[in-house]
């Protein structure tokens, strides 16, 4: 039976994945793509599981292909990077059964840290890529992606961005289509990449994107949509067709990509000659533009268009010539809201005592990177999972014993699964007298709760295995390693003090769970006797939201308080108390 | 035709479902819908917006500047913050709670005065309400967004009540269904 349903891009995705058939998938989470997996998820037919990192979630995938069951695997831009070392060599193997690798780009990087345009990969490894332009486009382009993919024998990418993987519209939904296990038989040439047969395989990739050239000529996946003023005629694809349509609906003619690469030829030529000027619409980098000039022709592209940042239809409207919209007056100089740390947030407690210590921290990448913003202030670099733990090695290496007895890694538990294990490793080898601090909040916070090897349950919530990270840092070599709670601020700050002195590598594991996660007990609130209330502003170091300094004196906002009495313990004058006001105590 | 709205607010007020209402709402009345959020970083207590757009026919997902005919805000100064995306004479629905943002908090900023003639005066029309209280007051204060999702629904008159409540229904877990309806009623009852 055909529903109708308002679906989130990412929600349409999992239902093309159920509907084709997939009965394997494995993903790493990450702002944008992370819903795929959690809606996919909840269909019984489809096995889902969180890996450790990308690469294990490729491979993973990829083992599922070969055995013969179709497979998915999903992961933001910067997660492809992790990934990249697979992907580019089962390129050459290509498939059993249909493979689909979901990509999601985050254009003005509303979460992430850098703004690569992933379209570069479909190039560099010489696999086709689908770029839906709203749901019903990513529900429908995901079946035909595992289609592609078993025709051509190859992994298909499906190339999302923020706003198509996380925006709703009205989707159609169909039936789902077993699809019989293919059976796996033995084939080294196709399988064993080593030289003599990597060598053989090459040329069949290279044969494979003429045919996929020719498919693209003729594929419905790029389509003309005709316009009555020929004056100019505009190629795009993704979310940036939907701007151009809202600018100027039928008027000009468009060619709408929808399949990236390869690229059509003849298509873009025959559409080029049809209109007066060309034009093309494409976020960050050229890619079209870059194969229209290879093809010999005349484009306007990135000459108006900008390289950075996200469009809107406004953008592209002004680039184009067109007037601004009258709007209400903007309202000057109003104060930003960046986001920060949650009330009782357990990373809060270990920044504050590295930012008083005036300790070095290299940084990582999850919702602790927040460390770094005022007041804190705490955290010196972040780049990208697990750079802190390896860089402080190399800091330390190049600094000695100056460095050592100043300077910490801050790295979370699913990022330290992630890939800060092999920067231990580096440490515990190479031998620096490294502190690393792992913030174990017990989950996977920053894209919203998922799992990981060290929480013992798995993406569906049930028990699963159980990584403990003492026994693991330990087997590792690094022998000294303790566990602190990082509400109490005394014992974090002895911690530091000692392992940061130790003639050794060491391991402080921060612990408490996410103050967000629903097991967690909410404490009772606590408010400041502003009698008691000196106004030395210690407690407003802490950056927390609930906390601010209201007519001379602090004042605590106790439907955002959390309980955690941090802040009590940085008062010296037993200003805070109970909400019957009694002292606090522990 | 196309409406446009915005949801605006600080991050874990519940944004995302009132958009899912709104968009229920819409869909079930027949319209072609597209809401846009955003997921991730901001969400950690900083400035959130979701695009709410309904009509024959809906292209982008997003709203420009001068494109909203309504601003729902969860908090006044983020109803101020995004005033330049209403068209001229554009509607605010807002909550008249304020929450300090880290700059005021940190001491290197103050909390603006007199946003609502400030809104006013740029050309919004304005619908200043406490929500906070309504919604403590039909049981809690989780409800804030649901209270003014029901001030706003007086604003869209060819969606009925029950239609509104419909869409309420489809979209709150059943646990806390009794609280949300109550409190959606007494937002469209509200003054």
């Amino acid at each position: 039976m055909k529903m109708k349903e308002l679906m989130l891009g990412n929600k349409a995705v999992a239902r093309g994945l159920y509907e084709a058939g997939v009965a394997v998938a494995s993903s790493y989470p990450g702002t944008p793509s992370t819903e795929t997996t959690e809606e996919a998820a909840k269909y019984d037919e489809i096995y889902c599981e969180w890996a450790p990192n990308e690469k294990v979630a490729m491979e993973t995938a990829f083992g599922a292909s070969r055995a013969g069951k179709r497979s998915y695997c999903a992961m933001k831009h910067v997660g492809l990077n992790v990934a990249a070392d697979p992907l580019f060599t089962i390129s050459y193997t290509g498939v059993n059964a249909g493979m689909v690798i979901l990509v999601a780009d985050d254009p003005g990087m509303h979460s992430s840290q850098n703004e690569q345009d992933s379209r570069h990969y479909a190039i560099a490894a010489k696999m086709p890529m689908l770029e839906p332009s709203d749901s019903q486009e990513a529900k429908d382009f995901v079946i035909e992606a595992y289609d592609i993919s078993e025709q051509f024998d190859t992994p298909v990418f499906i190339k999302m961005c923020t706003r198509v993987a996380h925006s709703q519209s009205i989707v159609e939904t169909g039936e789902r289509t077993e699809i019989p296990v293919k059976p796996y038989v033995k084939d080294a040439g196709k399988y064993v990449m080593v030289p003599a047969n990597a060598k053989k395989r090459h040329p069949i990739v290279e044969e494979r994107t003429r045919k996929l050239v020719a498919f693209a000529e003729e594929s419905s996946l790029n389509r003309l949509e005709e316009g009555s003023d020929k004056s100019m005629g505009i190629i795009t694809s993704s979310t940036s067709y939907q701007y151009v349509k809202e600018v100027f609906g039928d008027k000009y003619p468009v060619l709408k990509i929808g399949l990236i690469n390869p690229l059509p030829e003849k298509k873009i030529k025959e559409f080029a000659a049809s209109v007066d000027k060309l034009v093309v619409v494409e976020e960050l980098d050229p890619i079209i533009e870059t194969h229209c000039k290879s093809l010999g022709l005349e484009v306007t592209g990135k000459d108006i268009f900008p390289l950075i940042d996200e469009f809107s239809q406004g953008l592209i409207a002004t680039s184009l010539g067109l007037p601004e919209k009258p709007a209400c007056k903007p309202i000057e100089g109003l104060p930003g809201r960046p986001p920060a740390m949650c009330a009782g947030c357990p990373h809060r407690g270990m920044f504050y005592v590295l930012s008083k210590n005036k300790i070095t921290v290299l940084g990582d990448i999850g919702c602790y990177t927040l460390g770094a913003t005022p007041p804190l202030c705490a955290i010196d670099t972040t780049e990208c999972m697990g750079a802190s733990i390896s860089s402080l090695h190399g800091f330390n290496k190049a600094l000695g014993a100056d460095a050592e007895k100043n300077t910490v890694a801050v790295i979370g538990d699913s990022t330290f699964m992630h890939s800060g294990m092999t920067g231990l490793a580096n440490i515990a080898y190479n031998q620096t007298n490294s502190t690393v601090i792992i913030l174990d909040n017990s989950i996977t916070g920053m894209t919203g709760h998922q799992q990981n090897p060290t929480t013992g349950f798995n993406l569906r919530g049930d028990p699963a295995g159980k990584i403990d990270l003492e026994a693991l840092v330990k087997a590792m070599g690094i022998n000294r390693v303790r566990v602190v709670d990082p509400y109490n601020l005394a014992e974090a700050e002895q911690a530091v003090k000692e392992e940061l002195a130790a003639e050794e590598p060491s391991v402080i594991i921060s612990r408490r769970p996410c103050a967000l996660l629903k097991k967690v007990k909410r404490g009772e609130p606590i408010q400041v006797n502003p009698d008691k209330c000196k106004s030395c502003k210690a407690c407003m170091k802490l950056g927390c939201p609930a906390i601010s300094f209201k007519d001379g004196h602090a004042k605590v906002d106790v439907t955002q308080c959390f309980g955690c009495k941090v802040c009590s313990e940085l008062c010296k004058f037993g200003a805070f108390e109970t909400l019957e006001g009694e002292a606090i105590t522990w | 035709m196309v409406t446009s709205i915005m949801i605006v607010g600080v991050g874990g007020q519940g944004s995302l479902l009132a958009s899912k209402i709104l968009g229920r709402a819409a869909m079930d009345k027949g319209y072609d819908v597209k809401v846009s959020e955003v997921h991730g970083m901001s969400q950690r207590g900083g400035s959130v917006v979701t695009y709410v757009k309904f009509g024959d026919k809906v292209n982008s997902p997003i709203i420009d500047k001068g494109e909203a005919d309504y601003i729902i805000s969860f908090e006044l100064l983020e109803a101020a913050r995004y005033v330049e995306f209403l068209k001229p004479g554009g509607q605010i629905v807002t909550n008249s709670q304020q929450i300090d943002p880290m700059p005021v908090i940190a001491g290197t900023a103050e909390y603006p005065s007199e946003l609502i003639s400030k809104m006013e005066a740029s050309g919004a029309k304005v619908d200043a309400i406490d929500a906070l209280t309504i919604a403590e007051q039909a049981g809690s204060s989780k409800a804030t967004n649901i209270v003014l999702m029901g001030v706003f629904s007086k604003y869209i008159e060819d969606i009925s009540k029950e239609e509104w409540a419909k869409a309420v229904e489809a979209c709150v877990p059943a646990k806390f269904l009794e609280l949300n309806k109550k409190a959606f009623e007494m937002g469209l009852a509200a003054e």
